[in-house]
């Protein structure tokens, strides 16, 4: 018997530097949009608040201030599960974003890209549970079960929004979707599947409409109890999630990183920061939704119209070919 | 090398993951260990370059897992962060089977000859498992899905204390009755 190891992936033969400056370049721009987007809702809800400041420092006073504060201790909490929930949904975005070309290439070059974005969008949903349930608290324990229900509700939408696209493009590998749009971008021939796709990112971020998880009638949800640097690691996780998804959005909706003038990474910033701005204008735009409710838009309008948006892209690239 | 190394890791969590399933006291450990398991054959799978597989393993057992930790925890009827409680019953004969099982496999991997690799792998792996699935095999694909579908409806169907009759009174023609109404105004 001889066992040679497994076949070397061919993906994996490129140069180790492309590699690494691939995964700089792939967590600069998530940093910068996370960032961004935290400061972008700390000014608007200033804004709101009617107070003084323009509110622009806000995330990082209160990155401050988490930093300093002692982490709460819970009788029987499994605290195993609820640090790995805690402190695993902000690897989630960074997973996310490793299959995104922003550069010339993606850290991770999986050619099937679209799948990974899927996949990793399941890992939310263990983070958010197992971050309910360690707590041992009930208030996050009910976050962490609402959570679940809104998951099933996004999750079929999510999955055939972004089939769309790959059908459009033939293939789930991120590049060639990207080729793909040379001509016109498939937000022109898909708008349907691209509002469902930022219904569908509200979802995994668990914010705005879609944030009863963390509802302030649950005191918090599944953030009751977390404190200290945990809660900033969840709370930056959610902005993460957010950035992650508009970033994703621009090779597979907006073109890539197409534009004139400016260079190719510059494009996929400024594209995915748009998109990005309207998410995060949007909670305070949209009342928090049941998932109860949610549920069935999810079942009865969103996953309908997704399909429908599949068929009419299938019936068109079959008669284009 | 380093290839070989991390597959035989990814081998030694997935078979130390799943081994953890019986020995924890939480039914939420326990669906978690097994979904570590799952998800280190997974990564494995993707190593085989099998990529379509692989994060479709990842993806369907990651959410199956998630699902299920919410059934395991409601059928147990207790709170096992508070009452841990033991994830196994009938250790002596499952043990026996288990082991016997594991040996025979062994024996067997180690006495087949295992023939050489003929041919190539095609280069379109995704596209080739879906001619494979779709072309071919169209028909068992398509007579599965509706028979799938029927089943998961026919369960709920079965399992649902309120019928239809409940809903729109005994000639169906009143509007819904929901104890929770839904959505979209039914």
């Amino acid at each position: 018997m001889s066992w040679r190891g497994p076949d070397v992936p061919p993906q994996s033969q490129g140069q180790p530097l492309d590699a690494v400056l691939a995964a700089l370049t792939a967590l600069g721009a998530l940093l910068l949009l996370t960032t961004g987007a935290a400061v972008l809702s700390g000014a608007l809800d200033a804004r709101a608040a009617g107070s003084r400041g323009t509110g622009l420092t806000r995330p990082f006073d209160e990155a401050a201030r988490l930093l300093r504060q002692r982490r709460r201790r819970l009788v029987s909490a499994d605290r195993l599960l609820w640090r790995v929930g805690t402190i695993g949904l902000l690897l989630v975005p960074v997973l996310m974003v490793a299959v995104v070309p922003v550069g010339s290439r993606a850290a991770l070059p999986l050619d099937v890209g679209v799948l990974w974005f899927n996949a990793m969008d399941v890992l939310v949903w263990a983070c958010v549970w197992l971050a309910g349930w360690g707590a041992n608290s009930t208030y996050s324990l009910i976050g962490g079960y609402r959570f679940l229900a809104q998951a099933l509700a996004y999750a079929l939408p999510l999955m055939f929004s972004l089939i769309a696209p790959a059908t459009g493009a033939r293939s789930l590998d991120l590049p060639t979707i990207v080729a793909a749009q040379q001509g016109v971008w498939f937000l022109a021939w898909m708008p349907v599947a691209f509002a469902t796709y930022c219904v569908a990112v509200l979802g995994f971020s668990v914010w705005g409409p879609l944030s009863p998880a963390l509802g302030a009638d649950l005191v918090g949800g599944v953030v009751a109890e977390v404190s200290g640097v945990d809660r900033l690691l969840m709370l930056a996780a959610r902005y993460g999630l957010l950035a992650a998804g508009s970033l994703f959005a621009v090779p597979v909706f907006l073109g890539g990183s197409s534009g004139p003038l400016l260079p190719g990474e510059a494009w996929m910033l400024l594209k995915a920061a748009a998109v990005l701005a309207v998410l995060v204008w949007a909670r305070r735009k949209i009342p928090v939704v049941r998932p109860d409710l949610f549920m069935e838009v999810g079942w009865l309008v969103l996953l309908p119209a997704a399909l429908v948006q599949v068929l009419v892209v299938a019936v068109i690239s079959v008669w284009r070919s | 090398m380093l290839v070989a190394i991390a597959f035989l890791a990814l081998g030694v969590v997935a078979a130390l993951a799943g081994a953890a399933v019986f020995t924890v006291s939480s039914m939420a450990r326990a669906t978690y260990a097994l979904a570590l398991s799952f998800v280190a054959v997974g990564l494995q799978v993707v190593m085989l370059s099998q990529n379509f597989v692989g994060v479709m393993i990842l993806l369907m057992m990651m959410m199956e897992m998630a699902v299920m930790a919410v059934f395991m925890v409601m059928f147990m009827g207790m709170n096992p962060a508070l009452m841990p409680m033991s994830m196994v019953h009938g250790k002596r004969a499952s043990l026996g089977t288990a082991g016997s099982v594991c040996a025979a496999m062994v024996l067997g991997i180690v006495l087949t000859p295992w023939p050489a690799r003929r041919g190539a792998p095609p280069p379109e792996l995704t596209a080739a498992i879906g001619r494979e699935l779709l072309e071919s095999k169209m028909l068992a694909m398509a007579t599965i899905s509706p028979v799938m579908v029927a089943t998961i409806v026919g369960g709920v169907a079965l399992a649902l204390r309120r019928t239809r009759y409940d809903r729109y009174g005994d000639d169906l023609e009143r509007p819904a009755d929901d104890p929770q109404p839904g959505g979209v105004g039914r």
